[in-house]
């Protein structure tokens, strides 16, 4: 089991468009991979309502666990897709998660 | 058709908006109503667990691309709703925890209930912007029942002719599948005037009420008169009510269908800007003909809170507010607490008279890290967006007070620094005043309760209240001729820049931008486009020679284009 610890970067906290284009890359991935708060239990960090409902704000560390020969490849780049001020207007995918 | 013979029913609710029509009610179909252990019949039999979990997975995969293939037609905020609510039919937890109870043998319509409320639930706890998605939730699982059922989709009718839509409540997914050509209306029993549905009807200029109570028990095709103005729903309305707001439709359609600048007829330019509370306000009036905001009133950040908000969640708040404005001119004021606005962080106790207290700037006294901390967010939210906002600080006095806030705010990088002008001592020493700051804008509510010696919420005062007391217009004419003379932006963001008689006689004496709520922007637009400048100076100088306030509007209002007079109703 292959584990990294990130604190979320994006101003918003892993909200609305950022958790969408982190969702997308878990799923992209293929691998299953799992996020956790501290002191949480892990949820699919590839579903949007796990990921929204945990509600990280930002600054504060979660962490990614996947097992897996492709886990530790896919664990760094959403380590730094988190990171990354995905709330940033050029930052990610298209801007379909906006806050509205 | 059999004549009415009951009389007109009235239903109350809050209006968003001043506009009204008349029109037949289309009611939006509700979730569907299956009990929980619903038998899922495939050719009249129950299904088995197999095939139920192919229908549920089916119905998954054609309600998001539904979603999706309507996000795709719409644009803008709705789009984006879309997109996301799509997104949620397509989340693969919710589907794989629904199927894992449907291959348990768990009935479809319990199965896919079970698993949103948890969801739902999750989301509420959580609050703010998780719990307002509660709704884009829900509206996926009423689809995916209906469509594992082959129930008619939940949501909007087919519109055959111009109606009103009614609703309980409106999902931004259900808004988004409207025919807008044939929508005259928005009512709702539940939301608020700050809801999705409120602001999607803002954003594409229906009349909208909504928390009118009774409104869904209408039966299709009730004809209604809706009028956002007084937020009231009329059934079988009479001739004369239809008139007046057939009357009041035409006026307003040809007052906002001049988007241009805001100017004189002789093309001395007047911006007109609007005033906000939040940053949903400014989303709100982002895509109206406003030429930016002239008041973003951030008490709402404070207010009802134990302590201050943090840097963060300010800076939040005034990016998205800047990002709505895009290049327009956005003027923030800090916070103006005290008085009748207190907060459990700041407020001196014991004020005998919080009007004359510690409020608004004078806060600096004893709380000089709030208006610092509001100074760097609104310069982060400046550094993230690249807008360059405008700020000024509330309940200034004196020239040194307005240095002090300047040399805070351009510590902080901000550029464009002003103070309001409220107490009549900063009107009497405008000039000083202005050697201090960038620009100054005229609170002329304020003004008028300091001047007057009058409390603005005792009703039973309200004449000497009136912004066209000749004394209130003699301290705005001084505070505009100091702006003339310094070439220094002078401002008006009080409730007498709405009124577009008063507008012209602020216009005449040299006032540079009127600040008010959006929906008063059309008709000052047309009255100042209809005179010329000195037409408007004509004015101010007969305003000002008036002995009281209802002689210096009626002299004002003889001096009005005739065409003006009856469009407006004057």
């Amino acid at each position: 089991m292959a584990q990294r610890t990130v604190t979320v970067a994006s101003r918003v906290g892993l909200h609305a468009r950022p958790a969408m284009i982190f969702t997308q890359a878990v799923a992209e991935s293929g691998v299953p991979v799992t996020i956790a708060r501290e002191g949480g239990e892990p949820v699919d960090a590839g579903s949007i309502l796990f990921v929204m409902g945990l509600g990280v704000p930002h600054g504060e560390a979660v962490t990614l666990a996947a097992d897996g020969p492709d886990a530790d490849r896919v664990l760094d780049e959403l380590v730094t897709l988190l990171a990354t001020d995905l709330d940033a207007p050029e930052a990610g995918a298209p801007a379909a998660g906006a806050t509205p | 058709m059999t004549p009415a013979v009951q009389s007109p029913t009235v239903l109350r609710g809050v209006g968003v908006g001043r506009r009204g029509v008349v029109g037949p009610v289309a009611q939006v179909r509700p979730a569907p109503h299956v009990a929980a252990d619903a038998p899922l019949l495939v050719d009249g039999v129950p299904a088995d667990a197999a095939t139920a979990h192919t229908r549920v997975e089916q119905a998954f995969t054609d309600v998001a691309v539904g979603l999706r293939d309507q996000a795709g037609r719409a644009s803008g905020t709705v789009a984006d709703v879309l997109a996301a609510t799509a997104q949620m039919a397509d989340d693969r937890a919710l589907r794989a925890q629904v199927l894992a109870k449907v291959d348990a043998g768990e009935p479809v319509v319990s199965a896919v209930d079970g698993v949103v409320t948890m969801f739902a639930t999750m989301f509420e706890r959580a609050g703010g912007y998780l719990a307002e998605r509660v709704t884009d939730l829900r509206s996926v699982r009423d689809r995916v029942v209906a469509r594992v059922l082959d129930l008619p989709a939940p949501g909007v009718p087919e519109l055959t002719e111009p109606s009103v839509v009614v609703a309980r409540d409106l999902a931004p997914a259900d808004t988004a599948a409207l025919d807008l050509r044939h929508v005259l209306a928005i009512v709702t029993e539940l939301g608020g005037p700050t809801g999705h549905t409120a602001i999607i009807a803002g954003q594409l200029g229906l009349p909208c009420v909504v928390r009118v109570s009774g409104v869904t028990d209408l039966a299709d095709g009730t004809v209604v008169a809706v009028d956002a103005a007084d937020g009231t729903v009329t059934t079988d309305p009479d001739d004369e009510q239809r008139a007046a707001l057939v009357a009041r439709a035409e006026v307003e359609r040809t007052l906002a269908a001049d988007t241009a600048p805001g100017g004189t007829s002789d093309g001395h330019l007047v911006a007109l800007l609007a005033n906000i509370g939040t940053a949903e306000d400014a989303e709100r009036v982002g895509p109206t003909a406003v030429e930016g905001v002239g008041l973003f009133r951030t008490e709402v950040l404070f207010l009802e809170r134990t302590t201050a908000p943090t840097v963060e969640e300010q800076t939040e708040v005034y990016e998205r507010t800047l990002r709505a404005l895009g290049d327009r001119k956005v003027v923030v004021r800090t916070l103006d607490a005290g008085a009748d606005k207190p907060l459990a962080f700041a407020t001196q106790p014991d004020e005998e008279n919080p009007a004359l207290g510690v409020r608004g700037f004078r806060l600096v006294r004893t709380n000089p890290d709030l208006i610092d901390t509001q100074l760097a967010a609104l310069a982060a939210a400046q550094q993230a967006t690249g807008a360059r906002p405008w700020v000024m600080a509330p309940m200034i006095a004196t020239p040194a007070e307005a240095r002090d806030f300047a040399a805070r705010a351009r510590a902080q990088g901000l550029a464009q620094v002003g103070v309001m002008v409220e107490v009549p001592a900063a009107a009497l020493r405008a000039r000083e005043i202005l050697a201090e700051v960038d620009f100054v804008s005229l609170g002329t509510n304020d003004l008028a309760q300091y001047a007057m010696a009058t409390d603005r919420l005792r009703g039973e005062l309200a004449d000497l209240l009136d912004p066209w007391q000749p004394a209130v217009l003699d301290l705005v004419a001084a505070t505009a001729r100091a702006g003339l003379e310094l070439g220094k932006p002078v401002g008006v963001c009080g409730e007498s820049a709405s009124d577009p008689v008063l507008a012209l006689v602020l216009v005449g004496l040299g006032v540079t931008s009127l600040s008010m709520s959006a929906g008063a922007v059309p008709a000052v637009r047309y009255a100042l486009r209809h005179h010329t400048a000195e037409q408007c100076r004509a004015m101010a100088d007969a305003a000002l020679v008036a002995g009281a306030a209802p002689e210096a509007r009626a002299a004002v209002v003889a001096l009005l284009h005739s065409s003006v007079r009856s469009t407006l109703g004057l």
